[in-house]
């Protein structure tokens, strides 16, 4: 065995270690905000990712009054852990949209079946085309965007109770 | 009373462990009196801890609430069975369980081990005790099971229902004892490398271990497939959850090891990759188990997620895997490589399918992983789903597949001889299927029906190492190799069938209503209230029909009182080609009742599979205890 290689395996468990410890010691870590906070939507027009629900155009931002879009799939296990938090804020008066990624319309449907459907409506993004635009690169996220089609504020990973008071916060700031 | 006995048990069993990790490290010299010593200490620590997980299991079944984790966990309603695995369903008791295992497998080595030199032996039982002292400690000064609570409650707070089942009783303790049988395979290659003692030997005395585990590993991973399926309700039976990869990681890892520790028992060839191997798959062990207690990672599974509890096992597999694998890099340069072999033989196939195992093994570690990595570097949170896995592990595993059709009927060392011909049963029945899949469904994907074919080639292929040869005088071994790939054929037909032929029907129905899914008339006739021990609920009465067949299902909306939680039990119907699945959902607001349906045709041959690949690996096993007690002949170890 030649005489660099037998290290590597140390390497990867040194790598590994680092990470997770880094994951142990900041378990609630600052987030960065997005490029595209304070700039418009990028434009889009999804087609509705399950029956009965409208699908998603940035048209729809032009309404007057701000919005949450969730960025969501049916296979991502923390969207599931915000489900109830994105249910507790839609009772509480905020609209929300949200943007399915690489998703099946069964899926979804038993999705929202299971966890609620905060959502009034609802894009499919097959190829992860319109996240990547918006500047998002998993799931799940949540932005923020005001009544002129201006995103205010993005939030990534999911939601969590803690956060609930400062989405609601950002929400109103956005009026 | 018991309580406080279980707990000596556990002290005194961490004090014996302590003490042969002391003689161990003091066998330089003479090893003979020692050794016996060892032995004996190391039988007396299986026997303390399986005292004190005795005790933790008549406290659960006694329901005394006094303890703290019954109290937490159990409650006197619920049927004996879940009181019995509510011990291992929750942290305290699953950690004391996973002591247990590991303390009788060194118990079983130092009582059976008869192939290794002295010295090596002792050394493989230091390691062992190294590992079980750190549980120990673990378990003692971490998650203590035997705490008491004062003033004691009524009556406890049960159990998760999603846990009460009778597959999960088994799924657990049938996965730890595949984990941490591959804690022996880690001492055995620990102890060769302190003694610079690696080769045919040390092989032989880990074989049975990686054997046995990884038909443990196989039947719980199969188990927990299949629980899945039936309980969480989503018609699938993969999810690519942590928890999930934590279970596959060690057992590609193991796979891995099974076909190496054969090429260096019966060629000498391999060595630094298996020992390699041997390290890894109880080092994923470990990481998996950490992952999955200290909830790093989130997942469906439900356990308690405590920071503490996760750094002192990031402690602990640190120490060992660090340890272990600077061994190993220091050492392994002094180790001789063992017979040379062409690319085209026996051994050539073996390595290809330690480096196609490797590699999936590394895309499993990574997707698994990178959610955690990425936000480490970037701050941003992230789940890796099924399509990444899906898209990067299926080819692999497809080419695996491939290499399995010719590589067992290849000759050790060199085979000139054409390939073709040994392959060509399998070529004509694979491409027989290809062609009707093209025919008469075109429709389905390129995975699926490359699945299909490959899995259809394979039928024949896994069977010919059984041709021109006498079925009597054929070691067990070798029924077992081709009965394992056999059994990785038709799983591999049935994950192919399923994603390609799947029908799902999502309907609001009514009694009364008709739905069709694939094949079936499915009448939705009523929906009735009924009760069970611990829960009541709602179960909706479904008459399939396909032809003149009728079956009735009946899903329920399960609800229990303690805690308080609603749980789908989908209603299954098994035929010979396929399963009919139905969930009941909610109701909505017009007195409409949510089903879902599917028809999944041949969708049970991936558990099938699973089971034929564990008998495979329990026929090796047992051939290998019967050759080891005759006497061998020279150059009769076969390939298993």
């Amino acid at each position: 065995m030649k005489s660099a290689s037998r290290f590597i395996p140390l390497l990867v468990l040194l790598l590994f270690v680092g990470a997770v410890s880094w994951r142990l010691a900041v378990p609630n870590d600052e987030k960065i905000p997005s490029r595209l906070t304070g700039q418009p939507l990028p434009p889009f027009e999804l087609q509705s990712a399950v029956e009965g629900v409208k699908g998603l155009s940035s048209r729809d931002f032009a309404s007057g009054k701000p919005r949450l879009v969730n960025v969501f799939a049916s296979w991502c296990v923390p969207c599931i852990a915000e489900a109830p938090l994105l249910l507790e804020l839609q009772r509480q008066g905020v609209p929300i949209d949200a943007i399915a990624v690489r998703d099946k319309p069964v899926d979804v449907a038993n999705f929202l079946k299971r966890h609620g459907n905060p959502f009034e409506r609802i894009g499919s993004d097959p190829e992860s085309q319109v996240q990547l635009a918006l500047g998002s690169s998993g799931v799940p996220e949540t932005f923020i965007v005001d009544g002129r089609g201006i995103i205010r504020y993005q939030h990534m990973g999911p939601i969590e109770a803690s956060d609930l008071a400062e989405l609601r916060q950002r929400w109103e700031q956005a009026r | 009373m018991i309580a406080e006995a279980g707990l000596a048990s556990l002290w005194l069993a961490a004090a014996l462990a302590a003490l042969q990790l002391g003689l161990a490290a003091g066998l330089g010299g003479t090893p003979g009196r020692q050794l016996s010593s060892i032995r004996a200490v190391a039988i007396g620590q299986g026997i303390l801890t399986v005292l004190a997980f005795a005790s933790l299991v008549l406290l659960f079944l006694r329901s005394d609430m006094s303890v703290l984790l019954v109290a937490e966990n159990s409650h006197s309603q619920k049927p004996w069975l879940y009181k019995f695995s509510g011990t291992w369903g929750n942290h305290e008791g699953s950690m004391l369980l996973w002591v247990m295992v590991l303390a009788l497998a060194g118990a079983i080595l130092a009582l059976f081990e008869r192939r290794l030199d002295r010295r090596t032996l002792g050394a493989t039982l230091g390691a062992q005790a190294m590992l079980a002292l750190g549980f120990f400690a673990f378990l003692l000064f971490a998650s203590n099971p035997f705490e008491r609570l004062s003033p004691a409650p009524v009556d406890g707070r049960g159990l998760n229902p999603l846990l009460q089942d009778p597959g999960l009783a088994f799924h657990p303790p049938t996965l730890y004892l595949g984990y941490v049988g591959l804690s022996v395979a880690f001492s055995i290659a620990v102890g060769g490398l302190v003694r610079r003692n690696v080769g045919p030997a040390i092989a032989r005395a880990m074989r049975p271990w990686v054997l046995a585990a990884w038909v443990m590993l196989t039947l719980g991973i199969t188990a927990g497939s299949y629980w899945a399926y039936y309980e969480l309700g989503w018609g699938g039976w993969w999810f690519w959850d942590p928890v999930e990869n934590a279970s596959l990681m060690p057992w590609l890892a193991a796979t891995a090891l099974l076909h190496s520790v054969n090429v260096l028992a019966a060629r000498g060839g391999l060595r630094a990759w298996t020992m390699m191997l041997a390290l890894v798959a109880f080092s994923m062990s470990m990481v998996g188990t950490f992952l999955v207690r200290s909830g790093i990672l989130t997942s469906v599974h439900s356990f308690a997620v405590d920071p503490t509890r996760g750094s002192f096992i990031l402690a602990l597999l640190t120490i060992y895997i660090g340890g272990a694998l600077t061994l190993f890099a220091f050492r392994i340069a002094t180790v001789k490589e063992g017979a040379p072999f062409e690319p085209v033989s026996r051994e050539g196939g073996l390595v290809a399918n330690n480096l196609l195992l490797s590699v999936i093994l590394g895309i499993v570690f990574v997707g698994t992983l990178y959610p955690l990595l990425a936000e480490a570097l970037s701050g941003e949170k992230l789940s890796v789903g099924p399509p990444y896995f899906d898209a990067v592990a299926s080819p692999l595993a497809l080419l695996l597949a491939a290499l399995m059709v010719i590589a067992p009927q290849l000759r050790w060392r060199r085979d000139a001889a054409p390939v073709l011909p040994r392959i060509a049963p399998g070529l004509v029945v694979g491409s027989g299927v290809l062609m009707a899949t093209i025919v008469l469904a075109p429709g389905i994907g390129l995975l699926p029906r490359l699945g299909l074919t490959l899995g259809a080639t394979l039928v024949p292929a896994s069977l010919q190492p059984l041709l021109n040869r006498s079925l009597r005088r054929t070691p067990l071994a070798v029924w077992g190799m081709c009965l394992a790939h056999l059994g990785v054929a038709v799983s591999m037909i049935g994950m192919a069938s399923d994603s390609a032929f799947t029908r799902e029907r999502l309907a609001a129905a009514r009694p009364g209503d008709k739905i069709e899914v694939g094949p079936w008339l499915v009448e939705f006739r009523d929906i009735t209230p009924v009760a069970g021990p611990n829960w009541t609920a709602l179960e909706a009465e479904l008459r399939a029909s396909r032809g003149s067949g009728v079956v009735v299902l009946n899903p329920q909306s399960r609800f229990f009182a303690e805690p308080p939680t609603t749980t789908n039990e989908a209603a299954i119907d098994t035929s010979w080609n396929g399963q009919i699945y139905a969930v009941l959902g909610e109701q909505d607001g017009e007195g409409r009742w949510q089903l879902r349906l599917w028809w999944k045709p041949f969708v049970t041959l991936i558990w099938f599979g699973g089971c034929l690949i564990a008998l495979g690996g329990a026929l090796a096993l047992i051939g290998r205890f019967f050759r080891e007690r005759r006497p061998r002949r020279r150059g009769e170890d076969a390939f298993a």
